[in-house]
């Protein structure tokens, strides 16, 4: 990985999980319980930057709000429970409902102007560049 | 209507994984709302990934499968650091009761959540038989 050190490895992702857990909001349903934060967000890394995925069924793109403040991808929604109609009733529930706030700090600077979202078949899709100044860089290497 | 899913396997944020393949793939049972309304039985799934091309849906005799496919995601040239979810497939049935006419089944499927009415028979009539004098 292109951010850890030479001599002590170090695990940025360790630090993201303590961000996570101080502000991230379960959703208002049971989403297997404690311990899962909502939406349940899978990152990958290459030295360019990230792309953060997570699973969103059922919500519309414009009930979701994508945004980055400094380094940090904050995903804002809301799924609303169905309105069922007069005389209906629940035979299982097993979907949850409600607001959530999801937050992640990369563990890179992050070039916010190049972020892009994109939502597909209850699936969020964040492209997160890492800023060209942030980047690693090869520096030539001369014979004496 | 009572419902089939597998046996529970590890618990996923998602669903439950019902089981393995025979590839070692992971199937997931999605997370399912049931209502009941005066006409139908309305069925509710969460299946991020998956859209009307990918899920197939069959009614045989009184057995109702759906079955998703979601292609797991390799990103070329990056590394996978932070993982909260597996993809793989979606699988459940459901025994649909004799309220349950089997046409006009209804599916849709939008932003991974698949919604099928299942219309119910219209109330049975008492019927008055009208009797014959001599």
């Amino acid at each position: 990985m292109v951010w850890r050190g030479f001599t002590h490895p170090w695990d940025p992702w360790g630090e993201l999980n303590e961000v996570e857990e101080e502000m991230s909001h379960l959703f208002a349903g049971a989403y297997g319980g404690a311990g899962h934060d909502y939406p349940p967000l899978n990152i990958w890394t290459n030295a360019e930057g990230a792309i953060a995925i997570a699973e969103v069924p059922g919500i519309p793109p414009d009930q979701l709000e994508v945004s980055v403040i400094n380094d940090t991808l904050i995903l804002r929604g809301s799924r609303v429970p169905e309105e069922l109609p007069a005389g209906s009733h629940y035979h299982r529930r097993e979907r949850g409902f409600g607001r959530f706030t999801r937050s992640v700090r990369l563990p890179f600077r992050v070039a916010q102007d190049k972020v892009e979202a994109r939502v597909r078949d209850g699936m969020v899709r964040v492209r997160i560049p890492r800023d060209v100044t942030d980047r690693p860089q090869r520096i030539a290497v001369h014979e004496a | 209507m009572a419902e089939n899913a597998k046996a529970a396997g590890t618990k996923d944020v998602r669903g439950t994984a019902a089981g393995q393949r025979g590839g070692g793939e992971t199937v997931f049972t999605p997370r399912t709302d049931i209502f009941e309304t005066d006409d139908a039985i309305v069925v509710i799934a969460d299946m991020p990934g998956v859209n009307k091309a990918s899920l197939e849906i069959t009614l045989e005799e009184n057995i109702l499968t759906v079955t998703g496919r979601v292609e797991p995601e390799r990103l070329e040239g990056s590394t996978q650091t932070h993982r909260e979810f597996q993809v793989g497939n979606y699988h459940r049935t459901f025994t649909l009761s004799d309220a349950v006419s089997r046409e006009g089944i209804d599916a849709r499927v939008k932003d991974g959540e698949l919604r099928l009415t299942l219309p119910k028979f219209g109330p049975t009539r008492a019927r008055k038989i009208p009797v014959q004098g001599d």
